[in-house]
């Protein structure tokens, strides 16, 4: 489609101001005054909405595709939590009220949202305290390892100055502890993408801050010593970081702070329901043990003995503001509706219904496509394209076949350690006709692998776009148009 | 159950398919023997018009109407109605990062056009697919100009956000960077000009700058980037995307880069966030951006068609040695600003910011009025004025907030010193009656 600068015509307008009701004058310096308009298009509101409207039918999404990227988990997004993150109430108050004195007064149901969510998550992870800052994923492994490294300075223990990090780790892991400074050290896993603990024990040491391990791990499987290894860092004097891209598969079933980790990151995006939005916005709350407590990012909000709600910014041993405010609101307040509406009880079916899910895919697909490891999964199954290696027809155009057969395709290519991965994670909104659906489609591309390999190669066909020339994207970059 | 799919027999057909009983045979199998928790703290389930209900009464719990004189980087614009129609649409905000570029040239598309609106606001070549916030993007532009010239001293002006200044010393308490504030003196408004200038050494990575700059003032920043440009230390440009409207950008100021928060872009202020981070830099500086970029390519038959690229910056090829550890954008956000900029378009933009313009400059001239209200600084105001009252700012805010009206902030909260300045915000959305009722509020306060 031609871009939105393409349909601009001089004078067309999308939207009318009210009428200026005072004088036309103003106070800007003279020499930096622009000297030409900014280049927008000039549309209609028709043009603007026929524009969008069309790009988007060019998206898949969990609302119009069943979406199984592993470790993303794209679960549905209920409706009533869009409604309710429209309420005036929670979309016009400006933030800076927080920080006035007594303005937090006029913000008590934004706390309270906030506060019940704080509890809500330390209590089904088993941590004493969460904060709700990081605004997404990676930027709650950076929380939560600043807090690890607050924690060692603290204990005048500045020479533990490496993280350890499992090769199957997902790669913001690595980047988030070397922007908290630290050295990466990296831990062998086997197939199961269980960690070598021969390998452990060898790296540990007074130089050791900490692990990050994913769990349930990064192959969707749940390591029944991960107890054992949390001791083993302990004694080592480090602490465990509990990576919880994968919560999904354990949430309201095991609580990560009963297995001895430290500190972990939510992605509420994933395990709490609130829409990607295409990459974003996300929220990635960090919930702790008591002793990072002190270290948590300032200000804390607070319950009063008269059961209103304030912010705390004397919090001498914070690592400081990591959120330009509270976090994320409007996509917190979304998650914390998810978690009323399913209660106690409804977050323990979510994490059955999305493991049985995952082995019934396990278990059907088993007989087309190779596995590294055959026993049971948790909320994701990985399995290997090298069966149709030899035919040329590699996991991308698995991926590509998937997509002409109306299925968003598995993440591909991680994790890192299996070959030719597609990692399969289904959720527990999805229905059993659509799994049935997706596996008799992946069993005719199976086939076809075999019998009509150059029918895959060419996939997509159905798509509007086919394959991209992704080498002269990066070679000739074109990633903007300027305008004149 | 809500949003589970699978009634009591299709279980019963998938725990016979992978040769189960039940869960409790389900969690074993997969090696969870860990008791099942009680979950105490958390309360049953709730009904749909339960839950709204809920909802309801607690943002009404908030104090919405009040009369907003607020800003201090976050505005409250005008969000015209068709963009949340347009947002709203699934395809957009049910769909993750544009992995299969395939099945989301529709995302693919709006970041790239999301992009070309990011470089035209602010003079640069190329801008990235967003990031958090203006403060980490702070700390992005910071690290990135480490990474360029290889020194790790930063010079940032007090005049800079003090949540943006904040959020930078969190982030680099890590790093090797070396933070040093150029403070402006409490009675002035206008950046130290002189003493940046006299800081930047050979040793300097970036200067980091802000315009309008925190007490709303425009100074002229001519000197200090043309200093730090003869010591090959880069020029940093934290912006209000709405006064660019009306300013020239910092493309044609010698600024390297450009960053800053684009909340004023079409987001709901929403207590806080989700915000949006947005950065440009000059075409030179392309690969050592970090966060997600979309480019424009072609497909197998010569379409024109856009993709992620220039991934090999990115923590998933790169680990340990990225440029950032950020994953995805603010896409949804992104998405917002581009629709906000396309529904104002060309003049509607212009015509926005002209209005704040004018109206705060009909709220000087109220204030001229009043004699025990000082407007400080010498002129060069887009929508922000510092006022110097009689008393102390804090305890007139609270006295203000009494009567349904946010007039301010104390700017003593940030800066000590300036315990009896107000940094009063008017947006096109005041209305004249509006900034009436502040000048009286101002009049009629008591000050003692």
């Amino acid at each position: 489609m031609e871009l939105i600068f393409a349909r601009s015509r001089p004078g067309r307008r999308a939207y009318n101001l009210p009428k200026l009701d005072v004088p036309a004058q103003d106070c800007l310096p003279d020499a930096l005054r622009r000297a030409k308009p900014v280049a927008l298009p000039e549309v209609t509101e028709l043009d603007a909405a026929r524009h969008f409207t069309n790009l988007s039918r060019l998206n898949f999404g969990v609302d119009s595709h069943f979406y199984p990227l592993g470790s993303c988990t794209m679960k549905y997004n209920p409706k009533a939590h869009e409604a309710i993150a429209r309420m005036p109430g929670f979309t016009t108050p400006h933030p800076r009220l927080l920080e006035i004195p007594e303005g937090s007064d006029a913000l008590q149901g934004s706390l309270e949202v906030l506060y019940r969510e704080e509890r809500f998550l330390s209590e089904l992870f088993g941590f004493a305290e969460t904060t709700l800052q990081p605004m997404a994923g990676a930027n709650g492994e950076f929380t939560g390892v600043m807090l690890i490294a607050a924690w060692c300075k603290k204990h005048g223990q500045t020479q533990r100055n490496v993280m350890l990090i499992p090769d199957s780790a997902h790669g913001t892991n690595p980047a988030s502890a070397a922007q908290a400074g630290f050295i990466c050290r990296e831990i062998k896993s086997d197939a199961g993408g269980n960690l070598d603990l021969q390998d452990l024990k060898a790296k540990l040491g007074p130089e050791v801050a900490g692990l990050m391990l994913t769990c349930p791990n990064t192959v969707g499987m749940f390591n029944h010593d991960v107890k054992a290894i949390c001791d083993l860092v302990h004694q080592a004097g480090g602490l465990c970081y509990c990576d919880g891209a994968n919560a999904n598969a354990i949430v309201g079933r095991v609580r990560p702070g009963d297995l001895g980790f430290d500190v972990m990151h939510v992605n509420v995006h994933k395990t709490f329901s609130t829409p990607h939005g295409g990459g974003g916005p996300g929220a990635g709350p960090v919930c702790v043990q008591e002793i990072l407590q002190p270290f948590l990012p300032k200000p804390r909000i607070v319950q009063k003995t008269d059961g209103t709600f304030a912010l705390e910014s004397n919090c001498p041993d914070s690592i400081g503001q990591i959120a330009p405010f509270l976090g994320s609101f409007a996509v917190l307040l979304r998650s914390c509706a998810y978690m009323l509406t399913l209660g106690r009880e409804g977050m323990r079916r979510v994490s059955e219904n999305a493991v049985l899910n995952a082995n019934y895919l396990r278990v059907k697909l088993a007989p087309f496509f190779d596995q590294q490891i055959t026993r049971d999964c948790m909320h994701e199954c990985v399995f290997s394209a090298t069966r149709s290696k030899d035919n040329g027809v590699h996991a991308l155009d698995i991926a590509k076949a998937l997509i002409d057969r109306g299925f968003h395709p598995p993440t591909i290519y991680f994790p890192l350690i299996i070959p030719e991965a597609l990692m399969i994670e289904p959720t527990e909104t999805e229905s059993k006709e659509t799994l049935d659906a997706f596996i008799a489609a992946m069993q005719e591309i199976a086939s076809l692998a075999a019998s009509d390999p150059q029918a895959l190669l060419q996939a997509p066909i159905s798509t509007p776009v086919r394959r991209l020339d992704e080498t002269g994207a990066a070679r000739h970059p074109d990633l903007a148009s300027l305008g004149d | 159950m809500p949003y589970i799919a699978n009634t009591d027999s299709d279980r019963a057909e998938m725990f016979a398919a992978i040769g189960c009983r039940d869960f409790a045979e389900m969690w074993q199998r997969a090696q969870v023997t860990e008791p099942v928790p009680t979950l105490e703290a958390l309360p049953q389930g709730m009904s749909e018009p339960e839950l709204l209900q809920l909802f309801q009464k607690l943002s009404q719990q908030n104090h919405s109407g009040l009369l907003s004189f607020l800003g201090g980087g976050y505005y409250d614009h005008l969000i015209p109605a068709a963009l949340d129609a347009i947002i709203s649409r699934s395809e957009f905000y049910t769909a993750y990062t544009p992995y299969q570029p395939e099945a989301s040239q529709g995302t693919l598309q709006t970041i790239y056009e999301y992009q070309s609106a990011i470089c035209r606001l602010t003079g640069m070549q190329v801008a990235n697919a967003s990031l958090y916030d203006g403060g980490s993007a702070v700390f992005e532009a910071a690290l990135l100009s480490k990474r360029v010239t290889r020194r790790s001293q930063i010079i940032i002006s007090a005049a800079v956000s003090p949540t943006f200044r904040a959020m930078l010393r969190t982030y680099s308490a890590c790093q090797d960077l070396a933070i040093r504030e150029i403070p402006v003196a409490p009675d002035r408004l206008c950046d130290d000009l002189e003493a940046l200038e006299q800081a930047i050494t050979s040793d300097t990575a970036a200067v980091i700058l802000q315009y309008p700059n925190f007490f709303g003032c425009i100074p002229d920043f001519a000197a200090v980037t043309a200093k730090a440009k003869s010591l090959r230390a880069l020029s940093i440009a934290v912006c209000y995307p709405t006064a660019l409207a009306l300013l020239q950008p910092p493309g044609e100021l010698n600024f390297d880069l450009a960053v800053g928060e684009a909340q004023p872009l079409g987001l709901s202020l929403a207590c806080g966030g989700p915000y949006l981070g947005f950065m440009a830099v000059k075409a030179e500086y392309m690969r050592k951006m970090p966060g997600r970029i979309a480019g424009r390519t072609t497909d197998l038959d010569g379409k024109t068609a856009y993709v992620l690229t220039l991934q090999a910056r990115e923590q998933h090829i790169r680990r340990e040695n990225a440029m950032s550890n950020i994953c995805s954008n603010q896409n949804l956000c992104a998405l917002t600003a581009l629709v906000y900029l396309t529904l104002l378009g060309k003049q509607g933009f212009q015509d926005i910011a002209q209005q704040c313009a004018s109206k705060t400059a009909f709220l000087r001239q109220c204030l001229a009025a009043i004699p025990e209200i000082k407007v400080l600084g010498e002129g060069n105001f887009f929508n922000e004025l510092t006022l110097e009252l009689p008393g102390p700012a804090g305890k007139f805010v609270q006295q203000a907030l009494q009567k349904g009206c946010a007039p301010g902030l104390p700017l003593g909260l940030y800066y000590p010193g300036r315990e009896k300045q107000l940094l009063v915000a008017v947006t096109e959305k005041r209305t004249r009656a509006e900034i009436t009722t502040l000048a009286n509020i101002l009049k009629e306060a008591a000050w003692n």
